[in-house]
């Protein structure tokens, strides 16, 4: 029997299995970032060992800085102490950090990519769950408790039961306008915030495959918010020229052998998995949420469920989901005011949504009343978007870039969204208070974050392409 | 290093008949800021818990004097979202020493295993019952015994089986964790380094 891209991928990293357990699973990278990992560190000084292959292990800080004045002291005193513990400890078990200032620093999901450390086939964990982003390349990558990153510190490995599998193929063309973060808003409304819990997936068909490395990382990157371990695609042409001559990928007869290997990364015709989903790419439409997990979403053009249309056992989560949003059963979407407009995160803080955002609000003027966000996604992203002169036109159409970081996608350091105020963004997470205690959350592509920029209310981008 | 060793928990509960309680709820992302793992539990649901002038906030069942216990009983789906082991660790410090729900979030239950708090699913049907004999008597007491995998609810005799991995079992009852594993088998791991193709 055939197996599939998953299963090559994990049965090549499984050191021994556990009788009757987990099987003990090796990690081929590591990321760290300043939250999850003191605990882990002190763990290792409580038992006197040193990390065990610290060339294997990458860190940044991310979800706590600031994203103004970055060469200054961070003011907020319990933030600086996680990106000073962060900094010391990766000095002191010789772990390559890019600190605050450093021209590779950014979100632990765009650096890993953008430097060549994602590589296909290769097992990649962090204490974050947004790690399933870096299935894009073929990986099988996702996110860790600090129990489990004191454990991939200690030993390079850790203990994980085999999940089940998930096939989702969409085919079709995805529509103008329409992006790959609608393509996964739609896949998440469909199979809701827990339908994918104990699985991982594989994407794949004509509508994934069309897609840049950078959708397919947004498309991975959400998996987690419909409960699943992570998702993956199949390495291509796409995966392979984007990893070429990147500063940590293989180079020379290296680079030949590793192709090699990563040309068999598929999985075979007749592997079996435990779940098989289907989708068509025209039915998708630009997405919105309404609610308070991501599985809570709708096409731009549709509107909130009536009561009745919603399963009788989940109406009293709808219910409380639509109290907090100040939503009414029914409402249509389009034309309702929203206060701020973020652009930024692990999901949608590339170079590319950068761009969509920028050209989409070229010529055009900032809504009045509207506050918006722009945060690239790392000091390279930054860089770029420079190098392009986005920031000029972002500057000439009434906004701003910030400096790179998680920002109000879960609002830990300064960036938070006021109580009551819907902020549009393209995050992964509406979940009560994520933007900011009390904050009203709608996810959406940076294409629809740039329509309603311009008019200051949910706008369908399709009206302007 | 060793984990508290879970037996036999015989308990009240406190009930959140809540689904698709994320990991955010549990512990907002503002009170992730500290480096040990210590002193979560004073925020641990700190929006549904306190105001924004700090002060408690009468319905929410936390407050309420009638309900306590080191049983948490959730609707499905409990610890979705974030990673962030800190949930475990705020539920842990609160006191409660297992969740019981009809369906667990995978990164969380692994945190909560991780950190000698037991996972318990339970049937839809039996979870809606403990709700109600919670409800109607909040001194209803729920036994939990790791060893047989039975949860029982004392009041009714009503009982049900429950899941855990054998490995995770024999880890809690007898307080080890996996890095004494793995620690123990470096040379296993250092012979796979030097076996790997690649």
């Amino acid at each position: 029997m055939g197996k599939s891209l998953f299963d090559k991928v994990w049965d090549a990293h499984v050191v021994t299995q556990v009788k009757d357990g987990p099987a003990v699973l090796y990690i081929d990278r590591h990321l760290i970032h300043e939250v999850t990992s003191p605990q882990a560190f002190a763990g290792l000084d409580k038992r006197g060992i040193r990390v065990f292959r610290p060339g294997q292990t990458f860190a940044t800080p991310d979800h706590n800085v600031p994203t103004v004045d970055q060469h200054l002291t961070i003011k907020d005193v319990l933030s600086r102490t996680q990106v000073d513990k962060l900094t010391e400890n990766t000095k002191k078990h010789g772990i390559q950090l890019f600190g605050l200032n450093h021209p590779y620093q950014g979100i632990v999901h765009v650096v890993g990519p953008e430097l060549g450390i994602t590589q296909p086939g290769m097992t990649i964990v962090c204490g974050d769950s947004h790690t399933a982003t870096h299935g894009a390349f073929g990986c099988v990558a996702f996110g860790i408790g600090t129990s489990e990153v004191e454990m991939v510190l200690a030993s390079q490995c850790i203990m994980q039961p085999k999940p089940k599998k998930m096939k989702i193929t969409v085919n079709g063309q995805l529509g103008t306008g329409v992006t790959a973060k609608d393509l996964i808003l739609y896949i998440i409304s469909r199979m809701s915030a827990s339908g994918g819990t104990g699985y991982f997936i594989e994407y794949a068909g004509t509508a994934v495959k069309s897609l840049s490395m950078e959708g397919r990382m947004t498309v991975c990157n959400m998996s987690i918010e419909m409960g699943a371990r992570g998702g993956m695609i199949a390495p291509d042409e796409t995966t392979f020229n984007y990893v070429q001559g990147r500063e940590y990928a293989p180079k020379g007869g290296e680079w030949d052998k590793k192709l090699a290997y990563w040309k068999t990364l598929h999985s075979d015709p007749d592997a079996l998995f435990d779940k098989e989903l289907q989708y068509d790419a025209s039915d998708i439409e630009p997405m919105i949420t309404y609610g308070t997990n991501p599985g809570m979403g709708t096409g731009i053009t549709g509107h909130i469920p009536e009561l009745h249309e919603v399963p009788a056992g989940n109406r009293p989560t709808f219910e409380k989901a639509l109290q907090y949003m100040n939503f009414t059963y029914g409402l249509p979407l389009i034309g309702k005011p929203v206060d701020y407009v973020f652009v930024g995160s692990c999901t949608n803080g590339r170079i590319e949504d950068l761009r969509a955002f920028a050209y989409f609000v070229k010529g055009r003027k900032k809504a009045k009343d509207i506050i918006v966000w722009v945060v690239p996604g790392s000091k390279q992203v930054e860089k770029q978007a420079k190098s392009e002169g986005l920031d000029k036109i972002l500057a000439d159409a009434g906004f701003e870039m910030r400096q790179p970081g998680c920002s109000a996608c879960l609002a830990m350091n300064d960036d938070k969204i006021p109580e009551g105020k819907y902020a549009l963004s393209t995050t992964n997470r509406n979940f009560e208070g994520r933007q900011g205690p009390g904050s009203r959350t709608l996810l959406a592509s940076p294409l629809t974050a740039a329509a309603a920029a311009v008019t200051g209310k949910i706008t369908d981008p399709r009206d302007f392409l | 290093m060793p984990i508290e060793k879970f037996a036999i928990l015989r308990s009240t509960c406190v009930p959140l008949p809540i689904e698709n309680v994320d990991t955010d709820q549990i512990i907002p992302a503002r009170f992730l800021k500290a480096t040990t793992r210590e002193g979560f539990g004073e925020n641990l649901f700190r929006d549904w818990r306190y105001d924004k002038e700090n002060k408690p906030k009468p319905d929410f069942v936390l407050n309420n004097s009638r309900f306590t216990g080191s049983i948490l009983i959730a609707g499905k789906n409990f610890g979705s979202g974030s990673s962030r082991e800190h949930a475990a660790w705020a539920i842990y410090d609160y006191g409660f020493k297992s969740v019981v729900s009809s369906f667990f979030a995978d990164i969380f239950k692994n945190n909560a295993l991780n950190n000698g708090l037991l996972p318990v699913q339970v049937g839809e049907s039996f979870l809606e019952n403990i709700f109600k004999a919670v409800e109607q008597n909040p001194d209803a007491v729920l036994e939990i015994n790791l060893e047989s995998q039975e949860i029982t609810l004392l009041s009714t005799g009503e009982k049900e089986k429950f899941d855990i991995n054998p490995y995770k079992k024999e880890c809690l009852l007898k307080g080890y964790d996996d890095i004494d594993y793995l620690l123990s088998i470096k040379d296993k791991i250092i012979a796979f380094e030097g076996d790997r193709i690649l």
